[in-house]
């Protein structure tokens, strides 16, 4: 799960992490109260989108006056951000930051991310902030600095110290420097976090460390634990199919093909999508009904599919484990005779009971391709999408 | 032989009484698994399925002597039964349950170093299918009857797709020592190169089939150990060639993840290293069949 900006800084700020004076803003007006709160004569407006690479895309406007804010606020309010971070849709725009603009001397890069190859916390840092940071990091990762977090003790002051005189800092802000880093972790860990990044850290020209700019991501699975960090959550930054997806516990994906995906196990789910392009189709969509899948989620994962209108043929491979065959026959079709599907169905089912299940899909008299192989499957399916194909042409 | 578990292994069930924990329990009964007993806090003292039920690990492992132990509980409770299951001296824990927060797996990694490699637990899991080893026992959730048995070792990261290469062996005759869900979450108790080496050791075991999926280093890093360290034939697979490029939010994943996170380069690697890399998911089955012809062939030159 991905946060604003604005609600990172405010997090990172409960750790001691210190940010530029600043608040959210809905509209224009609130935008030119908020300027008007911070005081001085310059600020910069921010668009909050669950994306970075936004300065790039015109999401991030530094204005000299009220009338500028109230200009800037209107110019991005109910935009969409496209930046190389967002693809080709984009991320709609409902929020601003409203900031002091701060004088800077020097820009850095902190990141902490959870490091599947060393299951730790690492913490990587670099004397230049900004966008080359990953051109940086593939040209020259010996430039890189890193710092592997112990579980069992956590960070140690000394490790921040290691960044910070790395980075060059001279010894006024190397322990502002540690503040922010220290702060950082304990954000991390305290709120189950798998990415904090701070990207700038800036030095600013009277010899402050701020925290310019802080992107957050947590562990959707320790949600449970962190209701204050789950209500945070913007349902305006997902796609809505995906959001709608996970309130019926599944998990979908849209592509860009025509043949939609039913699957059970994201690893099958994957392997079937390779096998439809082998065979000559392109996936609509990733779908992983999970185990145990009853007829109601089937019929929500029939409804989600259908949902993309470019579908043109369907998929549904189950390779039965914990659900036998059957049941997951009975969940197809009533699940079909429930949600109207007008495009071709074909059904693969495997494991525990296949027999039952392909005799209950027969006597269904439903129109229903079945399959016994994944070969067969892909195949079957791509000729159905054709067969679409030429009846439209 | 087999690796891991077979009919004697003395397992309990951690989550014994519950739905999930009843429903498989009996499925592995079935199966032949040598289930001794399971522990429910609480609830110790009675019967369950026919087996004692202990309030605590410790009081289970006393009683049966078991030393393996198969965790149903909920995500929220799974880094403690493990880390119990391990103080009690439980040399194996397989844990099916799935959406265990991954700083839990960072703690339950670290206090499983804190024992001598001699009687430190081999994790399985979380997030998997389980173990089984083809007509001796289960520990998972896996349909038994499409595991015959046979020569090949399997590992992967997904549980359906395990099955997928399990059925399609079977449907050209070929069978499984043993087959292990490592599971498809960022931290697992064991990688792929933990499973190939015990595969190496084990002797019924003629070639290995490995199946991964996009991200995260253990494919290459196990391509690297089949390479140096493998005598035995694998076959590979990477699912997620078509796998979308998730949205991303910043630099920092970009640059701690090296060259080899995608299906596509990850079957580079494998390849580069010696392995064979089935050409489609379909191909499954009959990739492993060619590697076993040759393996037989070149056993016959040999022999010459």
């Amino acid at each position: 799960m991905d946060i604003h900006e604005y609600q990172a800084k405010e997090l990172l700020a409960g750790f001691g992490v210190p940010v530029p004076r600043g608040g959210v803003a809905y509209s224009a007006d609130q935008a030119v109260y908020r300027a008007t709160e911070i005081g001085g004569s310059r600020w910069v407006v921010k668009a909050q989108i669950h994306s970075g690479a936004r300065g790039k895309a015109g999401g991030i406007k530094l204005c000299d006056s009220d009338l500028e804010v109230r200009q800037a606020a209107k110019e991005l309010l109910g935009k969409t951000l496209v930046t190389s971070q967002t693809g080709l849709e984009g991320l709609p725009v409902h929020r601003l930051l409203v900031e002091e603009a701060v004088p800077i001397e020097r820009e850095l890069y902190v990141g902490l991310v959870l490091d599947r190859r060393h299951e730790r916390i690492v913490v990587v840092a670099h004397p230049h902030g900004g966008m080359e940071i990953e051109e940086i990091a593939q040209r020259e990762p010996a430039a890189i600095l890193r710092e592997v977090v112990e579980p069992a003790v956590g960070m140690r002051a000394f490790q921040a110290r290691e960044l910070a005189f790395g980075l060059g800092l001279g010894p006024a802000q190397v322990s502002q420097a540690v503040t922010i880093i220290l702060g950082a972790y304990g954000a991390f860990r305290d709120l189950d976090a798998t990415m904090v990044e701070i990207n700038p850290l800036v030095v600013t020209q009277d010899r402050r460390a701020l925290a310019l700019d802080v992107k957050m991501s947590f562990d959707d699975n320790a949600m449970f634990r962190r209701p204050n960090v789950a209500e945070l959550r913007d349902s305006a930054q997902e796609d809505p199919r995906e959001a709608e997806a996970a309130q019926h516990g599944l998990n979908y994906v849209a592509l860009d093909g025509d043949i939609g995906c039913i699957i059970n196990g994201a690893g099958l789910a994957m392997a079937t999508m390779d096998m439809i392009k082998h065979a000559g189709g392109e996936p609509a969509n990733f779908l992983d009904i999970g185990g145990g899948a009853g007829p109601d989620r089937v019929a929500a994962a029939f409804r989600l599919v259908l949902s993309d209108k470019s579908v043109k043929a369907i998929l549904v491979n189950v390779f039965a484990g914990i659900n036998r065959c059957d049941w997951v026959a009975q969940g197809v079709i009533q699940a079909v005779r429930e949600v109207q599907v007008p495009v071709s169905l074909v059904v693969r089912l495997a494991g525990t009971n296949v027999e039952e299940g392909r005799r209950i899909l027969k006597e269904s008299g439903l129109e229903i391709v079945t399959a016994d192989t994944l070969a067969e499957a892909a195949a079957r399916v791509v000729a159905a999408r054709d067969a679409a194909r030429a009846e439209v042409a | 032989m087999s690796i891991l578990l077979d009919e004697k292994t003395r397992v309990i069930v951690q989550g014994f009484t519950g739905d999930k924990g009843t429903f498989h329990a009996k499925e592995m009964i079935a199966y032949g698994t040598n289930v001794v007993g399971g522990v429910t806090p609480g609830k110790g003292g009675t019967t369950h399925l026919g087996r004692p039920v202990f309030d605590t690990a410790k009081e289970a492992v006393a009683n049966t002597g078991a030393v393996a132990s198969l965790i149903l509980v909920p995500a929220p409770f799974c880094a403690d039964a493990i880390m119990e299951a391990a103080d009690a001296g439980i040399r194996l824990v397989v844990t099916i349950t799935d959406g265990v927060p991954a700083q839990d797996m960072m703690t339950v990694k670290r206090y499983l170093w804190r024992y001598a490699k001699e009687r430190r637990t081999t994790l399985i899991g979380p997030n998997c299918a389980g173990v089984i080893s083809a007509g001796r026992a289960m520990m998972g959730i896996m349909p038994g009857h499409i595991y015959a048995r046979g020569p090949v070792g399997v590992v992967t990261r997904s549980g359906t797709l395990g099955y997928e290469a399990a059925s399609q062996m079977q449907a050209l005759g070929i069978g499984v020592t043993t087959s292990v869900g490592i599971g498809g979450d960022p931290i697992n108790g064991s990688s792929f190169v933990d499973m190939l080496a015990l595969f190496e050791q084990d002797p019924e075991t003629e070639a290995v089939m490995m199946i991964g999926e996009i991200g995260g280093p253990q494919e290459a890093d196990a391509a690297l150990f089949v390479k140096e360290h493998m005598t035995k034939p694998v076959i590979g697979y990477v699912a997620g060639l078509t796998a979308p490029k998730g949205r991303r939010m910043g630099h920092a994943g970009a640059i701690i993840s090296a060259f080899g996170d995608t299906a596509a380069e990850k079957a580079e690697i494998m390849r580069s290293a010696g392995l064979v890399v089935a050409p489609s998911p379909a191909a499954l089955g009959t990739a492993v069949a060619e590697a076993l012809a040759h393996r037989a062939s070149r056993r016959v030159v040999v022999q010459r």
